[in-house]
């Protein structure tokens, strides 16, 4: 059963159709890169899929059954996690308080309810053990790497338990090391099964670790294909208008 | 498990090495620093610093602007100023000292001035979270309003009789405990409270989230909006409670109190580490900036320098912190 399925999902605003007649389907532990120039829809389709737009039509399926979301928090619900492309993030706070922000652990202490520091700081080192990441919980992320980032906004996915996550250009601003690290993580989050819709620009990114390749050209699929069946010479064809269809 | 202890113990004691430059590198500890300097220089200097009687003047004066500095410093954190904290002082005081002199007593008079203040805070924060419009404009607009509501309150007239309960009303504000002044005794209790509130609970969390990427916070599910009027609240709350001590303190009301005051709030939270651009500040940093100005203030006094100076030393101040912050953050992305 498809983790995601989209059935015919259009979305106009007033005259404009930022997205026409979009079917899609992404298995669990599928990395799928979703792929088009500027402003042919991806973010419109990622912030439908996130819940931040309802769908002009069209329908969406989680796990086989329908779904409407009317805000981002039944998004989440639902078991789907944004990754965006700032972050969003605090520099301000450690790894372990951005890991936890908005849903802390709390323990009682008399009549009051104070964080449990302790325990959100050992989770925290657990998600990013398993993310094979050298993030520590308790340094500021304003210290940290883009790679180092990046672990911190994907251990906060994980600990929602999501079955879907969306990562909107996480390899656009980081160093060639760092895209490495990014692509690791991304091949542990499908290696546990859960399926992943990559948003780039970067083709060598995106064949490195997607299994499939969508590309979106104004508004419109155009493709649907493995990665492997592909190259990036058709993909940009795909992209510009050179190539109508694949 | 032998590395992964090992590894744990490495990672532990480089932060306990770091403990001890993390404090020396903390802008709190120098400015304590500076304070305790700047006692010392006067106890010798003027054989009036350390007298009893001037000593229990500072530190009343210094809880005033202290305990304010506490609810600003929780609202710079989140991002915003709050302009009108020296005018809510007087709305406070002033509905304090109508209300008892009226005849009415003690415990209708003081809850009722600490309402009208959180009403003032409801108002600003209603206008900033949910109006979406700048804290700098709406708090502005308040120091106007909140001032002129007090003039309208008294008539613009002094206030020195406070009914049936005048006697509890001075000791509250005026009265010490243990020979300690009480606004003295309220400021460590609200600096305790306030910093238990930044560091250990999910309001001061996530207010120091929102001051930090108040973008992130929404996207993480922070009600952000409760949230910023919960913080102008707190402000107002703390002018509002220095209001009803400094009644009792002075022993009348006229319209000018706590006029200018805001500066020196500002100051004092900005001296105690608090980033303008939000997400940095703590209530110990609060106290110790509210110290300095306080002692620096009382120097200019006691060296027989011209009260005229006051309001150049505080505000130069201000620019200072702000121009160390600049520097700092310059030269750590540099």
């Amino acid at each position: 059963m498809s983790a995601l399925r989209l059935e015919g999902v259009s979305k106009h605003f007033g005259a404009i159709h930022a997205l026409s007649d979009v079917s899609l389907s992404v298995e669990p532990g599928e990395v799928i890169g979703l792929m088009g120039d500027n402003g042919a829809g991806k973010s419109t389709l990622v912030k439908v899929i996130a819940g931040n737009f309802a769908p002009s039509s069209g329908e969406i399926f989680i796990s086989g059954s329908k779904a409407e979301f009317h805000r981002p928090l039944d998004a989440q619900r639902a078991g789907i996690e944004v990754v965006y492309q700032d972050l969003a993030i605090c520099d301000n706070l450690s790894a372990a308080a951005n890991v936890f922000l908005g849903r802390e652990l709390t323990k009682q202490l008399g009549p009051l309810r104070i964080l449990d520091y302790a325990q959100m700081r050992m989770k925290a080192g657990e998600l990013f053990a398993r993310l094979k990441s050298e993030t520590r919980p308790r340094d500021l992320v304003r210290r940290m790497s883009g790679g180092q980032r990046q672990a911190v906004a994907i251990a906060r996915a994980l600990l929602s338990d999501a079955k879907i996550i969306l990562m909107d250009e996480p390899t656009a601003a980081i160093s060639v090391r760092q895209v490495a690290e990014v692509l690791n993580l991304i091949r542990y989050l499908s290696d546990h099964g859960i399926a992943v819709v990559l948003v780039s620009h970067r083709m060598p990114d995106v064949f490195q670790v997607a299994d499939k390749i969508a590309v979106l050209r104004r508004g419109r699929l155009v493709a649907h294909k493995k990665s492997g069946d592909s190259s990036p010479e058709e993909i940009t064809g795909l992209i510009t208008g050179a190539i109508e269809f694949a | 498990m032998s590395t992964a202890n090992s590894l744990a113990d490495v990672i532990d004691q480089s932060e306990h090495r770091g403990l001890r430059s993390r404090l020396i590198s903390h802008q709190t500890f120098w400015v304590f620093m500076a304070a305790i300097l700047a006692c010392l220089a006067l106890s010798v200097l003027t054989d009036t610093f350390a007298t009893e009687r001037n000593l229990f003047n500072v530190s009343r004066n210094f809880a005033f602007v202290g305990i304010i500095a506490l609810g600003m410093t929780a609202v710079i954190a989140s991002g915003g100023i709050d302009l009108s904290v020296g005018s809510t002082v007087v709305l406070s005081s002033m509905t304090v000292a109508v209300l008892m002199s009226a005849g009415m007593p003690f415990w209708i008079g003081v809850p009722a001035a600490l309402a009208v203040a959180i009403l003032v805070g409801v108002v600003n924060g209603v206008l900033i979270a949910y109006a979406g419009m700048p804290s700098f404009v709406v708090t502005l607009g308040m120091l106007s309003v909140a001032r002129s509501l007090a003039m309208v309150l008294s008539n613009n007239k002094m206030i020195y009789q406070f009914g049936p309960d005048h006697a509890l009303l001075l000791a509250l504000g005026g009265g010490s405990t243990m020979g300690l002044p009480n606004p003295l005794i309220a400021l460590v209790v609200l600096a305790a409270i306030t910093g238990f509130l930044f560091r250990w609970t999910r309001w001061g969390q996530h207010l120091f989230a929102m001051g930090g990427n108040e973008n992130a916070a929404k996207l993480t599910g922070i009600p952000v909006r409760q949230l910023k009027v919960s913080v102008y609240v707190f402000s107002a709350l703390t002018a509002g409670i220095t209001g009803v001590l400094e009644v009792g303190w002075l022993g009348g009301v006229t319209t000018n109190l706590g006029q200018g005051m805001e500066l020196s709030v500002i100051a004092a939270a900005v001296i105690g580490g608090a980033n303008l651009a939000g997400g940095i500040g703590t209530a110990f940093g609060a106290l110790v900036g509210a110290l300095l100005i306080e002692v620096i203030r009382n120097s200019l006094i006691l060296l027989g320098i011209s009260t005229f100076w006051q309001g150049a030393f505080v505000g130069s101040f201000i620019v200072i912190a702000v121009a160390f912050d600049r520097f700092r953050s310059i030269r750590q992305s540099g």
